[in-house]
């Protein structure tokens, strides 16, 4: 966000929502018109026209105000599905933040206006006597705004609902899948190989008295068997939850994951404690697939990881000299990368142009000792 | 010789003391958690150790880091590193001192007996045995590099070997090939890589893994 305006700008910006606040005064009455003749089929559109304006209108005021409290002040507006404009205007009818937008519209038209003609002057005083408190009808005029324009406490909270109930439904189904992934991986895998093993040994403990060489050749079967069956599970570990995460947390596995790449690899990892398993497995198959992707696809001839955990957030960066033109459409991997992510609030960006270079950035919100509702990913 | 054993799980750790003794070592202790490890090393002093990574409390790689602890204490004190898998970064940790004596091998490997024997009998002779996984991942590691590269597919397999550990005999009745012929592919290994050549099988195995480790 840009700082705070200048003296200069305030005058200017004085002037110019003062004139705004006139025509904000004209939109009003507009808007109330169209909706009490809403009845008649010329309401209709005139009603869906004037919320519309009323949106830009007020996300410029959004954004002044954000700019002059030096706060973020997000949208209010509750998602709009593509459907009929019928529908469209029935949804914004719904939404609490038109009828916000309304009442503020009334304010800033009466009350505002009447800041703001006190705000002009107080602004070219400013500009002489700087050493006054400074933009006080401009500041009242940006807190009236993000009193009515910004979300209520409720909308934030509803909004925060279904995204949870959306991460958590992918998580479950996530979840499951792996499950059954692995139950598929053990059956067909190391259990088949074992329950032959079985059969192996039986045979060659009844061939020992008769064909010693034919029980000696099963016998050596068998333990190639056996090395075999740890191979799989091996492997089938790893997928799961890879031991060198246990022993040494992400950094750690970071790093014994760059030592298995056939091209150097720059690395810069400052995670100074360790992170909630959860967090640790999700990132560190995030960076797994990154850089198998590096290898298989970029034809990179060197790649970098960097992984920072400072203050409440975590980003890691997995980039190469490759190729480029890797995105969300190609295969399934970053996807499922984005999905694992998700359950943690965490985000995933791709820049790849075509003839590279590639980067995987991602961030996850940080903040130790929060409840479970917020975002939270360091150990107890 | 005389073996410390640390090993958790009591399946495997008396799979191994049968193995162990019945190829006369005296396993004077075994133990199954990192500080009665630590306290066994320095009590007994053994000829040999070997350690599980994963041992209690912590489970995680307690006996790797109770090995590392007792070498820089006991340098070249002989420790062979049992695991049911090998990490890069941990072979890469227990060669780091250079000292030699020291094997990291895949539980699997156990069940080729006398070759699991020989491991251990090579690191308490002061020699290195790495696990084939490890030596593979290092070499695919280095593949595309130069001189790597440019090695015939009969010395890589020369290289493998001498970085698992073995002997110029044993490389030799391995690939049925002569003694002399592996001394010939050894020197030609070590010219192309730039190391000097040296007649120590243990230099020579470090020379290459610190190498492949670069």
């Amino acid at each position: 966000m840009k700082g705070k305006p200048g003296r200069v700008a305030q005058v200017g910006y004085a002037v110019g929502l003062t004139g705004l606040a006139v025509v904000g005064l004209v939109l009003f009455v507009l808007e109330v018109t169209s909706i009490s003749i809403i009845v008649l089929t010329i309401g209709i559109p005139l009603t869906a026209g004037c919320f519309f304006l009323t949106r830009r209108f007020a996300g410029l005021h959004r954004r002044w105000a954000a700019r002059q409290l030096g706060t973020p002040i997000v949208s209010p507006y509750r998602p709009v599905p593509q459907r009929n404009p019928l529908g469209r205007l029935w949804t914004r009818t719904r939404d609490p933040a038109t009828w916000r937008d309304l009442l503020w519209l009334a304010l800033n038209s009466t009350f505002g206006l009447a800041f703001w003609v006190v705000g002009i002057l107080e602004a070219l005083l400013d500009l002489v006597f700087w050493w006054l408190p400074q933009h006080v009808f401009a500041g009242l005029n940006a807190r009236l705004a993000r009193a009515l324009l910004a979300p209520t406490k409720r909308a934030v909270l509803a909004s925060r609902v279904e995204e949870l109930a959306a991460s958590r439904a992918e998580s479950v189904d996530t979840q499951a899948a792996e499950i059954r992934r692995i139950e598929r991986d053990l059956h067909d895998g190391a259990q088949a190989r074992l329950a032959a093993l079985g059969m192996t040994l039986g045979l060659a403990d009844e061939l020992l008295a008769r064909d010693p060489e034919a029980a000696r050749a099963l016998l050596a079967e068998a333990r190639t068997a056996s090395g075999e069956a740890l191979a799989e599970l091996r492997e089938l570990v790893r997928g799961i939850h890879p031991p060198v995460l246990a022993d040494r947390g992400l950094g750690g596995a970071i790093e014994a994951l760059a030592l298995l790449l056939p091209i150097p690899v720059e690395l810069d990892v400052r995670i100074p404690r360790r992170l909630s398993a959860p967090v640790e497995s999700a990132v560190y198959f995030a960076v797994a697939e990154g850089l198998a992707n590096v290898v298989k696809h970029s034809g990179a001839a060197s790649a970098g990881v960097r992984a920072v955990h400072e203050g409440d957030l975590l980003t890691v960066e997995v980039r190469d000299d490759g190729g480029g033109g890797a995105a969300f459409d190609r295969g399934t991997g970053l996807r499922g990368i984005q999905r694992r992510l998700s359950a943690f609030d965490g985000k995933l960006f791709v820049s790849s142009p075509e003839g590279g270079p590639t980067v995987l950035s991602l961030e996850l919100p940080c903040a130790s000792s929060l409840p479970k509702t917020s975002r939270s990913c360091a150990t107890d | 010789m005389r073996v410390v054993l640390a090993e958790d799980l009591a399946l495997l750790r008396d799979g191994l003391i049968r193995i162990l003794e019945a190829h006369d070592f005296d396993v004077v202790e075994a133990v199954d958690n990192g500080p009665s490890l630590v306290r066994a090393l320095s009590d007994h002093r053994p000829d040999v150790a070997v350690v599980d990574v994963r041992l209690p409390p912590t489970f995680t790689d307690e006996g790797l880091r109770a090995a590392i602890d007792a070498r820089s204490q006991v340098p070249g004190l002989p420790i062979l590193v049992l695991s049911q898998y090998v990490e890069q970064l941990y072979a890469r940790e227990l060669l780091a001192d250079r000292a030699g004596g020291v094997g990291y091998l895949l539980k699997d490997r156990v069940s080729n007996v006398s070759q699991f024997i020989d491991a251990v009998r090579q690191v308490a002779g002061g020699g290195t045995a790495m696990d084939p996984e490890v030596v593979g991942q290092l070499l695919n590691r280095r593949a595309g590099d130069a001189p790597v590269a440019s090695l015939t597919p009969r010395e890589r397999e020369v290289l493998s070997l001498m970085a698992e550990g073995r002997s110029n005999a044993a490389i030799a009745a391995r690939m049925f090939i002569s003694e002399k012929a592996v001394g010939k592919h050894t020197n030609s290994i070590f010219t192309r890589l730039g190391l000097p050549p040296s007649e120590d099988d243990n230099r020579r195995v470090l020379a290459v893994l610190a190498y492949l480790n670069n």
